[in-house]
């Protein structure tokens, strides 16, 4: 496993914004691996860049210089339509406030990526089915996000990150709205993914009890990343 | 799942904006519809002329008349195939809001030349024996619930006095382009009344009417026509049946004109109302948008989306309105039979219904799918929460 390369290579990366007539960094000379089924915790104060960083790794977001590989494919060089087409096949997202589709029930939000898969009906719907087994939501894959408890919707989220069964998940505070019971069933479910299925996650959050599940917690404070063992918490 | 279910699930999310916004759509094609079928109502009787007539009037204005000797000297005129003659009777049936277009021809004459007039055979043989005798079109005589055999008096404005006629005949039209609401008969009845009177103007008549034997010599027909009365004590005016009835119409082009205008207001109108229904639909989706990049979807299915959307309700309002359109023309007909004897839904309106809808439905759409597709990805979802 040691010499496997690690699946995302991250090296002097910048970015920044402009506001008006001011550029406000963002992140400077970043440089991260994350090896193949790493469960990373990201945190930092609120406004550190997480979200930025985060959206950059999953390509929706453009750097302003550095390189970012994933897989072996520098994302930073891509076109948008093949950058939309990489993420389809390679990025899984669960986001904060879950992010469903209201008017598409359960099974048909899960859905939802594989229709630019070119599945069949049926195959699409096996890989639905299985999905939604692994958040274990299958009895309510008819009901509609608004006939689900926060919890219940985010781990349809999951399903529906994990259904093209992408290299990595991104996850951007999924427990941050979420009830404390809530919570450790979303983390417990995505622990599971990293453990069983092998799923590399990066996710950022503030919640240090979310942080505690994971591997690596790095720390992005000001821009720069520092490491941050497991152990200080 | 298919993206057209999104689509319509989308359609419905709010419903009581969506059905306003397919009952504006409705309202304005139906009225849209109703207009167009106005102005070509106004323009039926130039719609319904033949190329290969024409009809020659005094030169000075149609209220002078022409002397009946011109018959047998333009039946010799190079071209002319047919010659007939009628009198404006401008009649009252009862009461003048009853009006209907009446007049006095000569019967064999005139059926010969306007073959699209359709009379029963059995109906023609009494008709043309009675000399009181008069035809009506199908049209009119339901309004007035006239048989064959009624008498029928109409009061006369031009010629004073009361005007018996017997209904002999009820004609139909070819097609829906004839005008079904006229009333006519003899000439020599008129006549011969007004001779037996005493009264100015006998052996007169009001227009000619002439069929060529070749439509496209048309022109040439009328200059002769006009040329051989030329210094004459009644000179003619020829001109073809069509330029004849523009004539009537110039006089009132600029309502048709104004009508024109507000059925195309009505169109920009609706386009305001779709416009205004999609864009607020999509910004508030905008999060939604993101979200659809994010998993990699592109610009087709954004705008797909959207521009489905637009389509659905703009169609769904369309439909309606089209479907509408019959029945209220129906209405209309009905109650202005007096104003527009011919008030048929062209299949034109139709297609404009159609093609106004799908520009409507597309321009609508076009603001908020570029901007739902040009969304920053990140931007997008952080209007999410
Ligand atoms: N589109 C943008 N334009 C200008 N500034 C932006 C934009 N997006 C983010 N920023 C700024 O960049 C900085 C980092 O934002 P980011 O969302 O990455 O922070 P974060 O660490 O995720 O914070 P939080 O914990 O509150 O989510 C913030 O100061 C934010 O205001
Ligand atoms: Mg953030």
């Amino acid at each position: 496993m040691a010499n496997r390369p690690p699946i995302v290579e991250i090296r002097n990366l910048f970015k920044s914004y402009r506001r008006g007539n001011q550029t406000l960094e963002v992140l400077s000379d970043i440089s991260l691996n994350i090896d193949d089924g790493e469960f990373l915790a990201l945190m930092g104060p609120s406004g550190s860049g997480k979200t930025t960083l985060l959206n950059l790794i999953a390509g929706i977001d453009s750097a302003d210089s550095g390189t970012i590989k994933v897989g072996g494919v520098d994302i930073t060089s891509l076109s948008e339509t093949d950058l939309a087409r990489w993420r389809a096949n390679n990025v899984g997202f669960i986001f904060q406030f879950y992010n469903l589709i209201p008017v598409l029930t359960a099974f048909e939000n899960v859905e939802l990526p594989l229709l630019l898969s070119g599945l069949s009906k049926k195959a699409r719907r096996e890989h639905v089915e299985v999905a939604l087994r692994i958040v274990n939501l299958a009895d309510r894959m008819d009901h509609y996000p608004g006939q689900l408890s926060g919890g219940q919707q985010q781990r349809v989220a999951i399903a529906r990150a994990v259904v093209t069964d992408p290299s990595i998940l991104v996850a951007d505070e999924p427990t941050g709205d979420l009830d404390r019971v809530s919570a450790e069933e979303i983390l417990e479910l995505m622990e599971r993914l990293v453990h069983e299925i092998g799923k590399t996650i990066i996710m950022v959050t503030h919640d240090p009890r979310a942080a505690k599940k994971a591997h690596i917690i790095k720390h992005l404070d000001k821009g720069v990343l520092n490491a941050h063992p497991q152990a200080d918490l | 799942m298919h993206i057209l279910k999104l689509i319509y699930k989308n359609a419905f999310r709010h419903k009581l904006r969506t059905f306003l916004t397919i009952l504006g759509v409705t309202v304005a094609i139906l009225s849209f519809g109703l207009l167009r079928t106005v102005v070509s109502a106004w323009y039926a009787g130039v719609e319904a002329s033949s190329a290969s007539r024409l009809v020659a009037r005094n030169s000075v204005s149609l209220v002078f008349p022409l002397p009946l000797s011109y018959k047998e000297k333009i039946r010799q005129i190079e071209g002319v195939k047919g010659v007939s003659y009628g009198t404006w009777f401008g009649g009252i049936y009862i009461d003048e809001k009853n009006f209907f277009a009446n007049y006095a021809v000569e019967p064999k004459t005139y059926l010969a030349i306007y073959p699209e007039i359709i009379i029963p055979p059995e109906q023609w043989a009494t008709f043309i024996r009675d000399r009181k005798g008069a035809a009506a079109g199908r049209k009119l005589a339901e309004r007035f619930g006239w048989k064959i055999g009624d008498i029928i008096t109409l009061k006369g404005t031009i010629y004073p006095g009361n005007w018996d006629f017997v209904l002999q005949a009820i004609y139909k039209g070819r097609d829906e382009t004839v005008d079904e609401t006229a009333f006519f008969f003899h000439w020599d009845y008129l006549n011969e009344a007004l001779k037996k009177a005493g009264r100015l103007w006998t052996d007169q008549v009001g227009w000619y009417m002439i069929e060529v034997k070749d439509p496209n010599l048309a022109a040439d027909v009328s200059v002769r026509v006009d040329k051989v009365f030329k210094n004459s004590l009644a000179e003619t005016l020829t001109e073809t049946e069509k330029a004849f009835q523009l004539s009537f119409i110039s006089m009132t082009e600029a309502i048709v004109i104004a009508i024109q205008l507000v059925s195309f207001l009505i169109i920009f109108i609706i386009m305001a109302v779709v416009a205004n229904t999609m864009a607020m639909t999509a910004r508030e989706r905008i999060g939604e948008y993101a979200v659809f990049k994010t998993l990699g979807f592109g610009a087709f299915h954004i705008s797909g989306l959207i521009f489905g959307e637009s389509l659905f309700i703009t169609m769904a309002g369309a439909s309606l309105g089209i479907v509408l359109t019959f029945p209220a023309a129906e209405i209309f007909a009905r109650e202005l039979s007096q104003y527009f004897p011919i008030f048929n839904v062209e299949r034109e309106t139709i297609y404009m219904d159609i093609v106004t809808s799908l520009v409507v439905a597309f321009i609508a759409a076009l603001l908020p799918a570029w901007r739902a597709v040009n969304i920053r990805i990140a931007e997008g979802l952080r209007r999410i929460g």
